[in-house]
């Protein structure tokens, strides 16, 4: 087998493994080139059907286009979309840059409060009702208790040691320290109640396999990330506020490809166009203890 | 896979992919080789490296490659590795994940972690203080993880001036251990990761040393051997039948860990021996495949319908059969905090199985940093490694380690918590299953008494469906019907079982419902209770805890022959000819002699 074929045995085994040994679970969709990829992986886990609810939490700061491109994906796969956000942080401009805070701050309260409130069903969420052809507000309030996410551990420090099935506890507390063992083909896939998971079946991906899984498989990703004449390209996704676009004239996934294997990608961080990442030493990593993705 | 649009030179999609760990003791320079192989070959994103070295410079300390690792906060304020921590790496041969695992003996657990995951290890020790505790414990745990390609980097020889004799010793102490916990290392090489010296470029000082960098070493491992042409094995992960948009596929679905299967093969699932024929190998989109191979997660539909559990382990007919057995010989190395005991009970996680499981015997404990064998020993503590006798209260399928390493190898979890890891040795003999010696003292009116005053006996009734509602609605039913025949009936609901997940906690509810159904049979009560989606392994469970007394199973729809049901029923029959056939068979084996319907 070669490397994507491997990596992708893997990331199936743990979404089956996700699916038959945590409650109630479901899947973060940012509607990034990464979780797109694990949506597709899920696709292919499951045979056709994705069991389980894609939840995004909407900054209100996402690209339009990337908004459309959910929508459009949700309907003609027929998932099961729940959207959520922290409407009231929005509301009081409690957000960068045209509100008071800094960067920190606002991904605090528009992504990891958001998503927390989201995931625990505090806050009103809305599903995607496919016989409308839109979204609704969704009746069900019951919590999430495994969440599965795409991240990668090439991304950045914190997350290169992550575990595949990762425990928080009733806190939300990342604790690094005392991660259980995993070990072959087992992860520690039973909790105490309370306990909240996250799962990441994505964890051994770098950048360039997650394009040439992309080119393979031909999975459709959002246009932000071509050259669409400009000159520019997203690399990564964020909010528009705290993303700045590459200079690239990569126009299709081929032109990624070559641009991140031997061209002025090859070195250079995938998150560098992430403000957020810089603001302090290890801003990331405290957000990431307090429930950031 | 879809046509490339470029031309490239290398299609990196199509290289090879190895994991390789780093290990060794605390404070022998491991993070600091990765961080110089990661900056000597060009491999770090340019962000990280200023990153770090601004970091640094605003913290006024001397910049170090073993900071570009510890990049948790934490971490470098202690200056030493916490967790395992991936670095990705790449050469026009291979894209490397390299591990860094920590050596602080709090950290096994992590070092293990970074260790499973491995073909190849780097294990670093200090050249001049020579082989430690965990020099030792990691050289063993790697021996029993199934790492077998290990190169040993000898480090700071700078501080030793390079000096041969120095590096001669340190090797010879090291090579006589490892040898004889079954590491043969392929190589020794003498570095100074500090300095960068032989880890990417040759260090000018060690003339004497002609043999690889750890670059040209790292390179020259070989990827592991696919294990296609050996038996097939396949953990049956899940069975899916979904049935959104018409889908009437009931998929058996895992992961390949050795051989191939193809439509038309036949198939035994053990322990419950189950048998079918692969009917199609199920996919997203596209052709079904011709085969499922080692190392693919797979799904098939079946020519037949079986009803077997995820747990179950996937064979092939006609190849060597694993072991099944309630005992086994097995290695294991010891993380939970409290020691592995006997009389308590842990869970054995093997394949996609997940059995009770209780410590029968300690056969010898091996002290990792003397490696001398301690025989008689009554417990594993932490961080120990011990041949061991485990005992499950069901059967297991799995392989013996010499024959097949994926299928040997197991965890043990105490609690909620992945406690110890090991691989079976060999299958042990089974004793009569019935060890249990419970006796009550019996009072002074016997069963007969008993009988003839209640004109019937007493007996346990227990009503097994696939559908847990069905099973508990009939048995309701019965208890009414027999009470209003006045029989001394008793209706007990445990339908709880049927969505209990957690092996232990159902196995206790089995043990304590099989208590129950012995004492009320004592008392001479027609005990009527349902179970949702049990197997024969339950039911045996509950027979061995209920006796003297045997169970009466009515079983409704098509578990009924694989349960080995007393009475089998439709599952679509109509509750109340259900009851009435339940009230003759019962009337039948002379449960309720004096009746008549």
């Amino acid at each position: 087998m070669n490397q994507l074929d491997t990596l992708e045995a893997k990331s199936i085994h743990i979404l089956r493994e996700a699916y038959r040994s945590l409650g109630s679970v479901c899947m973060l969709w940012s509607i990034g080139k990464d979780s797109t990829v694990m949506l597709h992986l899920a696709r292919k886990a499951f045979f056709g059907h994705v069991p389980f609810p894609l939840v995004h939490v909407d900054t209100s700061y996402k690209v339009p286009e990337m908004i459309e491109y959910r929508d459009r994906l949700a309907l003609e796969w027929r998932l099961n979309l729940v959207v959520g956000q922290n409407a009231e942080a929005i509301a009081a401009k409690r957000t960068f840059p045209d509100g008071a805070v800094d960067r920190i701050t606002c991904c605090r309260e528009l992504k990891a409060e958001a998503l927390k409130h989201t995931l625990s069903g505090e806050w009103p969420r809305l599903r995607m009702d496919h016989e409308l052809g839109r979204l609704a507000p969704d009746t069900d309030t019951a919590p999430y208790t495994g969440v599965i996410v795409g991240v990668r551990a090439d991304e950045e420090g914190s997350r290169s040691k992550e575990r595949y099935f990762s425990p928080r506890d009733a806190e939300n507390d990342w604790n690094v320290d005392d991660q259980p063992p995993e070990l072959w083909r087992y992860f520690k896939t039973d909790f105490e109640p309370g306990t909240h998971v996250r799962v990441h079946p994505l964890l051994d991906w770098t950048e360039l396999n997650v394009w040439e899984y992309i080119e393979r498989e031909e999975i459709p990703v959002t246009g932000l990330y071509f050259d669409r004449g400009e000159g520019v390209r997203y690399r990564s996704l964020g909010c528009y506020p705290c993303t700045t676009p590459v200079d690239s004239s990569a126009k299709n996934v081929a032109d990624i490809i070559a641009e991140l294997r031997s061209g002025k990608f090859s070195n250079i961080a995938e998150r560098s166009g992430r403000a957020q990442d810089k603001d302090d030493g290890g801003g990331l990593e405290t957000l990431r203890r307090e429930g950031y993705m | 896979m879809s046509a490339s649009t470029t031309n490239r030179a290398i299609d990196s999609a199509d290289l090879e992919r190895m994991d390789v760990v780093v290990v060794g003791h605390v404070d022998h320079g491991k993070s600091t080789v990765i961080g110089r192989l990661m900056a000597d070959t060009g491999s770090l994103p340019e962000g990280k490296l200023d990153q770090v070295r601004a970091m640094c410079a605003a913290k006024a300390r001397p910049f170090e490659y073993a900071f570009l690792l510890d990049a948790l906060k934490n971490e470098q304020a202690q200056g030493i590795t916490i967790d395992t921590a991936r670095c990705f790496f790449k050469t026009d041969r291979r894209n490397y994940i390299i591990h860094d695992a920590p050596g602080h003996i709090e950290f096994l657990k992590n070092m293990i972690t970074g260790a499973s995951r491995a073909q190849a290890a780097l294990l670093v020790i200090d050249a001049q203080e020579g082989v430690k505790e965990n020099s030792k414990r990691h050289g063993y745990i790697l021996s029993m993880l199934g790492v077998r390609q290990v190169a040993v980097l000898v480090n700071k020889m700078d501080l030793l001036d390079w000096d041969q004799d120095a590096f001669n010793a340190v090797t010879a102490e090291y090579a006589d251990f490892l040898g004889r916990v079954g590491v043969n290392p392929t190589r020794f090489i003498p570095i100074s990761a500090r300095d960068g010296a032989n880890i990417v470029t040759r260090g000018a000082e060690a003339s004497w040393y002609d043999g690889p960098t750890v670059l040209e070493q790292v390179e020259s491992f070989r990827s592991l051997d696919d294990d296609f042409d050996r038996p097939f094995r396949m953990p049956l992960q899940d069975v899916y039948k979904f049935t959104a948009e018409g889908d009437d596929r009931r998929i058996f679905a895992g992961t390949v860990e050795s051989g191939r299967v193809r439509p038309g093969d036949g198939i035994v699932f053990l322990p419950s021996g189950k048998r079918s024929t692969v009917r199609r190998i199920e996919v997203l989109q596209g052709d079904s495949p011709a085969e499922a191979l080692a190392g693919q997660a797979t799904g098939f539909t079946l020519e037949t319908q079986v009803y077997a559990k995820p747990g179950e382990l996937i064979v092939r007919e006609g190849e060597p059969l694993p072991e099944v057995s309630t005992r086994l010989r097995a290695n294991v190395f010891w993380m939970g905090v409290a020691p592995l005991v006997k009389g308590r009970r842990y869970t054995l996680r093997i394949g996609t199985a997940k059995v009770p499981v209780e410590l029968e015997d300690v056969l010898s404990v091996l002290d990792a940093s003397e490696l001398r064998s301690v025989a008689g020993a009554s417990q594993v503590a932490r961080h120990d490694v011990a041949e061991i006798v485990l005992r499950t209260v069901r059967p297991v399928a799995f392989d013996a380690a010499d024959f097949l390493e994926g299928t040997a190898r197991f965890v043990i979890a105490s609690g909620y918590d992945i406690a110890g890891c090991g691989i079976a040795l060999e299958a042990l003999a089974t004793d009569d299953g019935s060890t249990d010696g419970r006796a009550f003292a019996p009072g002074l009116v016997s069963a007969s008494e008993r009988a003839k005053r209640n004109r019937h006996s007493g007996k346990a009734v227990v009503f097994v469906s696939d559908s847990a509602v069905a099973a508990h609605d009939a048995a309701a039913q019965l208890e009414r019907r027999l009470f209003d025949l006045n029989a001394h009936s008793y209706f007990l609901g445990a339908t709880d079982l049927a969505e209990q997940t957690d092996v232990l906690a159902r196995d206790e509810r089995l043990v304590q419902l099989g208590h129950i159904a012995r004492a009320m049979v004592d008392a001479g009560v027609v005990l009527v209770t349902a179970l949702g989606d049990v197997d024969r392994f339950d039911l045996d469970r509950l027979r061995g805890m209920a006796a003297p007394h045997k169970l009466f199973v009515v079983g409704l729809g098509c578990t009924a022959t694989e349960v080995g049901a007393d009475l089998a029923l439709e599952a679509d029959m109509s509750p109340g000819l259900a009851i009435d056939a339940a009230v003759r068979a019962l009337t039948a084996v002379g449960v309720l002699a004096d009746y008549e319907i």
